[in-house]
């Protein structure tokens, strides 16, 4: 209303006449930059297209030691989409027990301190993560693994572990910790919105401090957390270092996620194979990624839209 | 429900019971950890799985279900605190042990030129490539950011192509760093040729990512300054535009610059864009528009990569400086934040 108020106001501004030039070209320009980045989003796709089109349909030998694209690029699926489901599972409580515990539970001088620590997490390179996750957590997860396949080593998932710990399992872990700052920070905000009203009502009925959160808050959060979990997910799809820092990776095709070695994720084959390539694989390497855009795009497109439908404030 | 006669109330514990069950739990677990010989870290599980089940059962004991499951899920939120925070305490610790070893002033002044095996090698190189890629990732991304801010908060408003804008950088806030760095790459290899490496490609591909947040930072801050203020110059016959410029950005400078601030402390991490566009050398390289060019991210990934154990202890020194640069980063730009924002708002 207020923003409706102020338009007509300024546009009605009529008579300046010394400055209408100076008005011209400076909403000009600002309305350029703006368009830059639309264009920028369209450029990213139209390029990687054209660089990638011929890495679609190459020669047999160039997708050694698979014979097309699609038997290229489903291996990397699988294991993109299972790290990035390990790392969901693991993170997604995680996000919103922190996110509780900042916004409910700390004691209120406290909160926004602690709120800086979780986003410290976030601050630390991923080059960092991987660097640390193989060469120490890989070696501290590796009795997990063995636990894992001793217990449940009936799924097909689980099975012969791997012993020095590099497995698609713990690169999942190091996705959850790499992608619970941003889940968290978007749970926070839309638990921070919750109507005091809604919450005092409850807690005035007798409820206990879970009781309310559980009738109060939750209902009104529910699409913000889904947002942020969509987020995360996206962020799992696209994370490249750590996955190439702490997966052993060949290309076979496992769905093993405590093996020796499984096929790499879509990003980090790119990254661990950009140096030996050759033009024809270079398309090919271009035209997974063009891939992993079109999906992780998708994924933001509806985590953002869900997010737009509830408020528009938590976006960030 | 349970309540006797005489108590309108429920019995609740004293608020001293969680202080005296997590001592007990500790010393219950003690035990055990002193005859077995644990970790500490062992120890410390074990208690607080031994917390986990007493507290909820006294509790329903003295308080009844509904006050046991509550105090169940106080106990687990903050346990998951513990338990997320724990892994950024452990790799901080990692990193500064095995990183300050390797960290003396030939390692910051030494390139990675003819550097055989063993031999002393630094990260002068990489910190150039750094500085150089990140200030042109700025020099792009500020200026568009900026204006898109101002194009949001000052002329857009609540118009359509000013909500697909929003809408759009909140999107490109998830685009995976190493896609960027393919588009800057395709779009050198389109222009300049298969082979061809250079800086300036990784500068595009960081500020690809950084423009997101510099244009959410911006109009964030500049929907802070009052209308008031707004108006006041408009009322003294001054035009938009030096409204926006004299008025609206000086006031949401401080805020702006953090938000810049807090970009940059982002991307300098980045690796898998420099990766694929910037390639790796071991010489300096000042030249942005010529040549392969090493950031400090690329050079520990690149070391790690090595598997040997000098290689590794490059990395962690690498790592070390890496992280001090991110932490300082995020520090001036919380200072910048805290002390110039309420002074200039007048």
């Amino acid at each position: 209303m207020t923003a409706t108020a102020s338009q007509e106001r300024t546009e009605s501004t009529g008579p300046s006449p010394p400055s209408r030039r100076g008005d011209r070209v400076f909403s000009g320009t600002v309305r350029t930059a703006g368009l830059t980045i639309l264009l920028a989003l369209v450029a990213v796709f139209v390029f990687l297209a054209i660089e990638g089109w011929a890495g679609l349909t190459s020669d047999a030998a160039t997708y050694a030691p698979f014979s097309s694209f699609g038997s290229y690029i489903v291996p990397l699926m699988v294991s993109t989409l299972l790290a990035s489901a390990i790392a969901l599972v693991v993170a997604v409580p995680f996000a919103i027990a922190v996110a509780l515990f900042i916004s409910h539970y700390a004691p209120r001088r406290l909160a926004a301190a602690l709120g800086y620590v979780i986003d410290l997490l976030a601050a630390v390179p991923s080059v960092v993560f991987g660097l640390w996750g193989g060469r120490y957590l890989a070696a501290y997860l590796q009795p997990a693994h063995v636990w894992l396949h001793d217990h449940l080593g009936i799924l097909p998932i689980l099975g012969d572990p791997s012993p020095n710990g590099r497995s698609l399992f713990t690169a999942g872990i190091v996705l959850a910790i790499m992608i619970m700052p941003i889940m968290t920070a978007i749970s926070r905000e839309v638990f921070l919105q919750t109507p005091l009203l809604h919450e005092e009502a409850a807690l005035a009925l007798g409820a206990t401090r879970w009781e309310m959160i559980r009738y109060a808050v939750f209902p009104y959060s529910r699409s913000g957390m889904l947002a942020g979990i969509m987020l995360g997910l996206g962020r799992a799809l696209g994370e490249t270092m750590a996955v190439a820092m702490v997966l052993a990776t060949t290309p076979t095709t496992t769905l093993n996620v405590i093996a020796t070695a499984s096929p790499p994720t879509i990003a980090a084959n790119i990254a661990l194979n950009y140096k030996e390539a050759t033009p024809e694989r270079q398309s090919l390497l271009i035209a997974t990624g063009l891939v992993l855009f079109v999906v992780t795009f998708l994924v933001n497109f509806a985590a953002r839209w869900v997010a737009g439908r509830s408020t528009r404030r938590m976006a960030r | 429900m349970t309540a006797g006669t005489m108590n309108i109330s429920h019995p609740r514990l004293p608020q001293w019971a969680p202080a005296l069950v997590g001592v007990m739990a500790l010393a219950v677990a003690g035990l055990p950890a002193l005859l077995a010989g644990w970790s500490p870290v062992t120890w410390l599980i074990a208690g607080t799985t031994v917390f986990l089940v007493a507290m909820p059962s006294w509790s329903r004991v003295v308080e009844g279900r509904r006050a046991a499951v509550d105090r169940l899920v106080t106990a687990l939120i903050w346990t998951a605190f513990a338990v997320a925070v724990s892994p950024l305490v452990w790799l901080l610790y990692v990193v500064v042990r095995s990183g300050l070893p390797a960290v003396n002033a030939d390692f910051l002044s030494y390139s990675m030129l003819n550097v055989i095996g063993d031999e002393q090698g630094g990260i002068f190189h990489a910190l150039i490539g750094t500085l150089l890629i990140t200030l042109a990732a700025a020099l792009i991304s500020v200026p568009i950011g900026i204006l898109t801010g101002v194009y949001l908060v000052e002329y857009g408003k609540q118009s359509r192509t000013a909500r697909i804008i929003t809408f759009l950088v909140d999107v490109m806030t998830g685009i995976p760093s190493i896609v960027a760095g393919l588009f800057a790459l395709a779009l050198l290899v389109l222009l300049f040729g298969t082979a061809f490496r250079a800086g300036i490609g990784g500068s595009i591909a960081l500020s690809l990512l950084m423009i997101p947040t510099v244009v959410r930072s911006s109009e964030e801050m500049m929907r802070l300054v009052p209308d008031d203020l707004r108006e006041a110059s408009y009322a003294l016959g001054v035009p938009k535009w030096r409204t926006i410029t004299r008025v609206v950005l000086p006031t949401s400078l401080a805020g702006i610059v953090t938000g810049v601030v807090l970009a940059i402390s982002r991307v300098i991490g980045e690796t898998a864009p420099l990766l694929v566009v910037a390639g790796a050398t071991d010489g300096v390289n000042t030249n942005l528009f010529d040549g392969r060019m090493t950031t400090l991210p690329v050079f520990i990934f690149s070391q790690y990569a090595s598997s040997t154990p000098v290689g590794y202890q490059r990395a962690w020194g690498g790592a070390l400086v890496l992280i001090a640069l991110v932490m300082v980063l995020n520090l001036v730009a919380r200072i910048i934040g805290r002390v110039f924002a309420p002074a200039k708002a007048h």
